[in-house]
């Protein structure tokens, strides 16, 4: 079995799974819970000066949901933790001591001034902890009071704080990042200038997961208002997963560790952060919505693929995608491929032909015996047929051989590279005129 | 009270009314709200969809399907009823094994069909416990259209003419509307009654009048409903019984499989129904199933189904077969009744075996007997009736007789496959050729 044994920026844990700071992380029985399930380590649920914030008494999360009610994204509008800030030290202090092996980092929450920084950094330096991690991303609440999103959403503030705590801590920082800006690399960039030791991202999106319809509001409502929430799960792990490239894909940025967050289900989820570029993940919903035990799936997950791969680290893993992710501009634009439809596996449904027939190309064929082939001089290898068939790998796309003739284009297939900085229609074309 | 399943004879009271209950019970308890959504959840939404395709009735299922995954359930509801206004009772009654879920494309892939059925039937019932009839009637268009026959190919036809806003008066021989749905459907098909408020519900679109124990060749016929109507539609499904061909048929204890169910259902008490000991049962169809497994049901010790070819030709489907099966009745094949035997009432059959030409193979054994049940196929068994085909009457795909502004539909034609499915949807084609025909 592969060695998950992970060290980021020096925080070591057996395996690469965190928990990220949320509701799991709020109190030591939590925890020590997690830890007993296998969790590689946590971000204990943010703490805040006294006094402490309060939450809302009434619901204080909203979900979409897939097929058989599978839980696909969770909103919400819970703030940072509701506890004591002694309380919560005690407890940190007191798990940490008892599972030394595990990785403990705070994360944190405070006004943009410099001296609540110092104050609360002590505290947690005193705890035993491991590390702390900036929460710049929280959308709700907390934002409001300008913290949270406000503070990540200002590269400028995000330096500032970022070199205060360098200054007034030996602990490794970690810079949470919001989503909810537009370009992901200038915030992280600032975390970089003041002195990061890492970024962690994505935190949650701005969110309204649904309306109620009887009562017109947001849901989850508090009465007969609703406010907007952060959004997280599954259905975020796109997002995620392009903010986290954009960072491992920045020349400036080389070298910046990342945290990888958002929609962390499975295993295979999280070794595509960590090929991305991610050093370690964290999850929360996949906990929340089917408890710690999740986390030997994933261990024994990564194992057999790693296995499987001949990887013997995790640090071997570590963003070997990232040379394969491309701009657009670069993308071959003579590689040619049609989808194929097995037979064998077909059920017939016809989804792919309604999908083709109606939205897009026209290039499956539909017998009267229901049997649906694509007709390669119209197939643009779009990739919609293999998206909504219900049958895995029952309709693939096949690249086309060099030299045989696209019977689409009625040209030969060319073996050669070229994209669209150099294709004729290309008005800005790099060609230079002979 | 209950004497017990051992006392031989024909008797009634074998159980305790707690096992009368429990053995009548719903065949398949309907689905409750969440179990429909996952049930719906399945459904791939095909293109040209093949259990559409099935379905006598053209029902869109995959519309009606995605319309309780999006919890209206009403909609879906009106979605069946506009295409087979008793989607409740096929619901129930549809051998949907051999219909739309034998061609759901999950059944291909999986062995494990969407179930069409049971979501028809939440859907069905959802909108009728809102106790409003779904469709409005048209303005009244003076015309006048006799169904002969409340079964459920004359039901359909009815309701679609009165939605036409043409005035429709529906003759039935026995004292309830409803035809098989009411007299000659397993009773745990169709619990709690449905059959009757099925009815009343379809009547509501107003219109419909019945007129019941009126029987063709009797109070009426048809050169007088001709002159006084419209239009008229057959719907007399099959009243006569064939015949056994075996010696001693006329002994006490054999009786005719569908009195026997009529008599069950229109029992009020199951405990006053009498039952033998030993119950054989002759055929293979639906009715046969239907009356050997309600025999068990009401406490016979031993109930033999004889078919007489074997059971890949059986019309009873095979989840009816193995539902038999499970109830503990036992199924012989490829065999035919040569003899029944006894003093006045019946005491043993015997049969001969026959390969599946129907030759006998001269080897007979002898079952014991108290009461035999036949389900051995119907006959028009009327006259005075447009002119017939292989003993049924004759029509075009759209229900056209023989005789002028005369159609006809169900059983009592050879169009179908004497189904309540395919009977409703000769109702409704035949109401729309008839309306065409008012109309021009």
């Amino acid at each position: 079995m592969a060695n998950l044994q992970s060290d980021f920026i020096g925080i070591k844990s057996p395996n690469p799974f965190w928990l990220a700071s949320a509701p799991p992380t709020d109190k030591e029985y939590n925890v020590r819970r997690a830890f007993e399930a296998g969790w590689g380590g946590v971000v204990w649920k943010t703490l805040g000066l006294d006094p402490h914030i309060v939450n809302v008494n009434g619901p204080r999360y909203g979900a979409i949901w897939g097929a058989d009610r599978r839980l696909l994204g969770l909103n919400n509008i819970e703030l940072i933790t509701d506890r004591p800030l002694e309380i919560n030290l005690q407890e940190i202090k007191s798990v940490k001591r008892d599972y030394p092996d595990r990785a403990m980092v705070v994360s944190l929450m405070v006004p943009c001034e410099e001296d609540p920084w110092k104050f609360i950094l002590g505290k947690v330096e005193d705890t035993g902890a491991d590390g702390v991690e900036l929460n710049f991303g929280c959308p709700h609440g907390m934002s409001e009071r300008g913290m949270g999103s406000a503070v990540g959403q200002v590269p400028e503030y995000i330096e500032m704080v970022t070199r205060w705590v360098k200054s007034h801590t030996r602990m490794p920082v970690i810079v949470k990042l919001t989503p909810n800006i537009a370009d992901i690399r200038g915030p992280a960039a600032a975390a970089h200038a003041g002195g990061a030791d890492a970024v962690s991202l994505i935190n949650t999106i701005n969110s309204i997961t649904s309306v109620n319809l009887d009562h017109f509001a947001p849901e989850p409502m508090i009465g007969d208002k609703g406010a907007h929430g952060g959004y997280c799960g599954p259905a975020v792990k796109p997002i995620a997963l392009n903010m986290v490239a954009e960072i491992s894909r920045t020349p400036e940025l080389q070298g910046l560790p990342i945290s990888g967050i958002g929609g962390v289900t499975t295993w295979r989820d999280a070794a595509e952060f960590i090929t991305l570029g991610a050093g370690n993940v964290q999850v929360c919903t996949a906990a929340m919505t089917y408890g710690f035990k999740i986390v030997q799936e994933m261990i024994s997950g990564l194992s057999q693929y790693m296995d499987e791969k001949s990887f013997t680290s995790v640090d071997q893993l570590i963003g070997r995608a990232v040379p394969n992710i491309s701009d657009w501009q670069h993308l071959n634009l003579n590689y040619v491929a049609k989808a194929k439809i097995n037979q064998d596996l077909c059920i017939q449904c016809g989804r792919c032909y309604a999908a083709c027939e109606d939205t897009s190309h026209q290039a499956i064929a539909m017998s009267d015996q229901r049997v649906f082939t694509v007709k390669d001089d119209e197939c643009v290898a779009c990739n919609l047929c293999v998206n909504v068939c219900p049958v895995e790998a029952c309709i693939t796309l096949e690249p086309m051989a060099e030299g045989t003739v696209d019977p689409r284009t009625g040209k030969v297939v060319d073996p050669t590279y070229a994209n669209w900085t150099t294709h004729p229609n290309n008005p800005a074309s790099l060609t230079a005129a002979e | 009270m209950a004497i017990g399943e051992l006392v031989p004879g024909v008797a009634a009271g074998r159980l305790s009314p707690d096992k009368y209950a429990e053995n009548f019970s719903d065949l398949h308890a309907p689905l409750d709200a969440h179990e429909a959504l996952v049930a719906a959840d399945r459904c791939y939404f095909c293109y040209d969809a093949p259990c559409v395709t099935a379905c006598p009735t053209d029902i869109d299922i995959p519309l009606f399907i995605r319309q309780i995954a999006t919890g209206t359930a009403d909609a879906a509801g009106i979605t069946i009823f506009s295409q087979n206004i008793l989607g409740g009772m096929c619901a129930r009654v549809c051998p949907t094994e051999t219909l739309c879920e034998e061609t759901c494309v999950r059944e291909v892939a999986e062995g494990k069909p969407v179930q069409i059925g049971q979501l028809q039937r939440f859907a069905t019932d959802h909108l009728m416990a809102q106790n409003a009839h779904p469709f409005n009637r048209a303005a009244d268009t003076g015309r006048r259209v006799a169904v002969v026959g409340a079964g459920p190919a004359g039901l359909a036809c009815a309701h679609r003419l009165a939605m036409h806003g043409h005035r429709v008066v529906v003759y039935d021989g026995n004292a309830k509307a409803g035809g098989l749905n009411e007299y000659g459907i397993a009773s745990y098909k169709t619990v709690d009654s449905f059959a009757e408020r099925e009815v009343s519900w379809l009547l509501e679109i107003g219109g419909i009048t019945i007129e019941s124990d009126k029987k063709l060749g009797g109070d009426l016929n048809l050169a007088e409903l001709t002159d006084r109507f419209d239009a008229v539609f057959l719907a007399i499904g099959l009243a006569g019984v064939n015949a056994l061909g075996a010696s001693g048929q006329g002994k006490a204890g054999v009786r005719d499989a569908v009195d026997f169910i009529a008599e069950l259902r229109q029992a009020e008490s199951y405990a006053q129904v009498s039952i033998g000991r030993d119950v054989v049962v002759i055929g293979g169809g639906m009715t046969a199933v239907d009356a050997a497994v309600q025999a068990k049901l009401l406490g016979a010790l031993n109930v033999t189904l004889v078919y007489r070819r074997s059971r890949e030709r059986m019309n009873a489907s095979r989840f009816e077969q193995d539902l038999a099966a499970a109830k503990g009745v036992r199924i012989i094949t490829n065999a035919a009744p040569v003899e029944i035997s006894g003093n006045a009432a019946v005491e043993s059959i015997s049969f001969e075996y026959m390969d599946d030409d129907l030759t006998p193979m001269g080897e007979i054994f002898t079952l014991r007997a108290d009461q035999v049940l036949t389900a051995i196929g119907q006959t028009l068994g009327a006259t005075d009736l447009p002119s017939l085909t292989r003993g049924r009457i004759a029509v075009s795909q759209d229900g056209r007789t023989s005789v002028a502004n005369v159609w006809a539909g169900g059983d009592c034609t050879g169009l179908g496959d004497d189904l309540t499915v395919t009977a409703v949807a000769q109702g409704r084609d035949a109401a729309e050729d008839i309306h065409r025909a008012l109309g021009a």
